[in-house]
């Protein structure tokens, strides 16, 4: 690297610093009082130094100076993966399964809570990767379906005294209902618009269970849900027990998030699968090749929503309470952050964006006021360095309509 | 019928924000085809620097009427840097990529923008100073504010200026020719780098001015208010054709109207929904918007 060039970089960091002084100190320095400058410099200087250590990080990586660890790594990771390839295909995937399966035995409380955040958005990441993964179909309204469910289990349980297992379906399929209805008048729109409408439905939805008193008890959320039973057996006869304990949950969110990750598997590599991928990819010509892009689109909604709904069902089961603050436009944009931090399209990367974002954050919990901060931050950066995600699926290509436009 | 022509001057005070914010859109949008979803974020900042400006510039015994109009240039140029900032850091090394990225980018800065306006400037609700603005003008039942007397002044001086700039200038030429089509107007000399980043700074700029401006008549300011009239004002740009300023600000002020007219003759509760119902309406059956699309019919 020339002198030259760094030298450009040593200008333009800061320039960078100089200008992010000049943003921060008017929202902490003016004061009815007068103008202070200390609190600024604090928060900025401790950003500057946070800063100037990234950015000599990288400096020294550019330069080659840190090649005597990355070279190493980097030989490592490569007389790793000839073995791992000779690995049949189910081996990895069955201990993934093994360890999930002990998870609970191995862990306190407090993990298995998280366990189970990250498998409740694991679902919700690949019910919504059916949508805009696989289909194309930006959806910025997705956590409506989760309110659907959740709201469909707390109400026939608090009214109607309905089991947990009978429910499911019964959510998934009124997830499904309101998949259509959303999906139905957004058929003919794309990319933007169709991002603008399925905003506003979700929109609408929440504004409909915060204010329909009468059904949804408004912002006050439904209490008393029901947790879900299962046969026990117990001193010698089966018996049904509700499932209070942790650990329990945890299995039945586990089952449905495998159910999910065989489903989604299965989807995509059946022809309706393909035909959405060809949709994704071009849908004139998709239509033109005669797959019926109507039905297959309302069907990527329809789908989508079931997952959704799926989910919604256990949250509300888990929370034995419902409220309109947890189907918010903020847990849309995480569910669709996770779906593209970990990889559009493909099941492996989504579980990763899933884990990358419920669970590192709780291990930061001490900065839990800046946990947002540094989402936003991260998800920015992320798309600058690694737009295709953490584990990119294997075939994707450009939208048609996106060629051509930067 | 008195009830009606308060709700019809409600209407287009309410109307003549959403325009403002969603002019902001719409320009970025004509630009470089991206739904910027830290639009928002701008108006928020907006509020805070003009309750900021507010009561520093009357602590220093500054006449209100200077302090208002001074805060009001003050805070738009506070925004106007911001937003060449976040364009500068999120949205330029993004310029070839797909347009999912830049969306999620925005998104990012978004969260990014309205965490770090909650962090410096806490949690709860800022009260603005409202003495200056108090009282009104009466015509039997019907009451004008001065408030909404500013508003509907600063918003027409505003639109005037931009169609202005836009229309009348060498600046708004290179605008309009470069979202027409970049790379030709790249080649006969047009900096485009430096039109999008004027674009992304008239647009906070005016977003800006729609902040405190709400922020002055509601009285307060929180650091999540942008969210909900970012995503009236994007619809507002969307229903008069993304891309088309005569149309953002129409949409504007259709959507204020039907909003106001909604709160006050249907239910107040449920006053978004026909906001947005009003705008997938619309979309489902002019799927480019009323005005149409402003940009290359390739799309859509």
């Amino acid at each position: 690297m020339t002198t030259l060039a760094s030298k450009r970089h040593w200008a333009s960091f800061g320039i960078g610093l100089v200008w992010f002084f000049f943003i921060l100190w008017p929202l902490m320095g003016i004061k009815p009082e007068g103008l202070e400058f200390g609190p600024a410099l604090e928060v900025w200087a401790k950003v500057a130094v946070a800063a100037l250590f990234l950015f000599v990080l990288w400096g020294l990586k550019r330069q080659g100076s840190l090649d005597f660890i990355i070279a190493p790594a980097g030989r490592l990771a490569q007389s790793l993966a000839a073995p791992a390839r000779a690995l049949p295909r189910w081996a990895p995937i069955l201990a993934v399964a093994a360890l999930a399966f002990v998870f609970p035995f191995l862990n306190e409380r407090y993990a298995i809570d998280v366990a189970i955040n990250v498998l409740v958005y694991i679902c919700l990441g690949l019910g919504l990767n059916v949508v805009v993964g696989l289909a194309g179909l930006l959806d910025l309204g997705y956590i409506a379906f989760y309110g659907v469910g959740a709201y469909t289990y707390a109400l026939l349980s608090v009214h109607f005294g309905l089991s947990f297992w009978l429910c499911l379906p019964i959510a998934a399929g009124f997830a499904a209902v309101a998949g259509c209805i959303i999906g139905y008048p957004t058929l003919r729109m794309r990319g933007d618009y169709l991002a603008i409408v399925t905003l506003g439905f979700g929109e609408i939805v929440r504004i409909v269970l915060n204010n329909w008193m009468s059904l949804t008890n408004g912002p006050n959320g439904i209490l008393g849900v029901k947790a879900p039973k299962v046969l026990w057996m117990d001193a010698g006869h089966w018996t049904l027990v509700s499932l209070r304990n942790l650990t329990g949950l945890y299995f039945v969110i586990l089952f449905l998030a495998v159910l999910t990750i065989i489903a989604v598997h299965r989807l995509n590599f059946s022809r309706i699968g393909r035909a959405w991928e060809a949709i994704r990819e071009d849908e004139t010509a998709a239509q033109l090749m005669g797959v019926n892009t109507f039905a297959l689109k309302l069907l990527a909604y329809a789908m989508g929503a079931v997952f959704g709904g799926l989910a919604g069902c256990f949250f509300a089961a888990r929370m034995r309470f419902v409220s309109p603050e947890s189907f918010t436009f903020m847990e849309s944009a995480m569910v669709l952050a996770m779906v593209v931090l970990g990889g559009m399209g493909s099941i492996p990367g989504v579980i990763l964006g899933a884990l990358a974002l419920i669970a590192l954050p709780e291990v930061f919990r001490g900065f839990e006021l800046y946990r947002m901060l540094v989402f936003g931050g991260v998800m920015a950066v992320m798309m600058i360095l690694k737009p295709k995600g953490l584990w990119p699926a294997k075939r994707v290509g450009g939208r048609s309509e996106e060629k051509g436009h930067a | 019928m008195e009830y009606f022509v308060q709700q019809l001057i409600n209407g287009i005070t309410l109307g003549g924000v959403y325009a403002l914010v969603a002019l902001g859109y719409t320009m970025v949008y004509g630009i470089i085809q991206l739904i910027n979803f830290a639009h928002g974020e701008f108006f928020a900042a907006g509020g805070y620097m003009g309750v900021i400006m507010l009561t520093w510039l009357s602590a220093q015994g500054v006449p209100p009427t200077v302090c208002l109009v001074l805060s009001l240039i003050l805070t738009m140029g506070y925004c106007a840097l911001l937003a060449t900032a976040v364009e500068k850091v999120a949205y330029k090394p993004l310029r070839n990529s797909s347009r999912l990225s830049v969306l999620l980018s925005a998104l990012g800065m978004s969260i990014f923008l309205q965490n770090g306006l909650m962090l410096t400037q806490g949690v709860y609700d800022k009260a603005y100073p409202t003495e200056m603005t108090q009282g009104g003008l009466h015509f039997g039942m019907v009451t004008l504010s001065y408030m909404q007397i500013i508003i509907v002044v600063v918003t027409a001086v505003l639109l005037v200026g931009l169609n202005t700039l836009v229309f009348r200038t060498r600046i708004g030429k290179a605008m309009r020719a470069t979202a027409q089509d970049k790379t030709m107007s790249a080649l006969v000399g047009i900096n485009s780098g430096r039109i999008i980043t004027i674009t992304f700074a008239i647009g906070a700029g005016l977003a800006a001015a729609a902040g405190i401006m709400v922020g002055l008549y509601y009285g307060s300011v929180r650091y999540d208010m942008g969210f909900v009239p970012g995503i009236k004002a994007f619809a507002a740009a969307v229903l008069g054709g993304i891309g088309n300023i005569t149309g953002a600000m129409l949409g504007g002020f259709i959507i204020g109207m039907v909003e106001i007219m909604a709160a006050g003759y249907l239910s107040s509760e449920y006053k978004d929904v026909f906001a947005f119902i009003i705008l997938i309406a619309v979309l489902y059956f002019m799927p480019t918007g009323i005005m149409g699309e402003n940009v290359d019919d390739t799309r859509v």
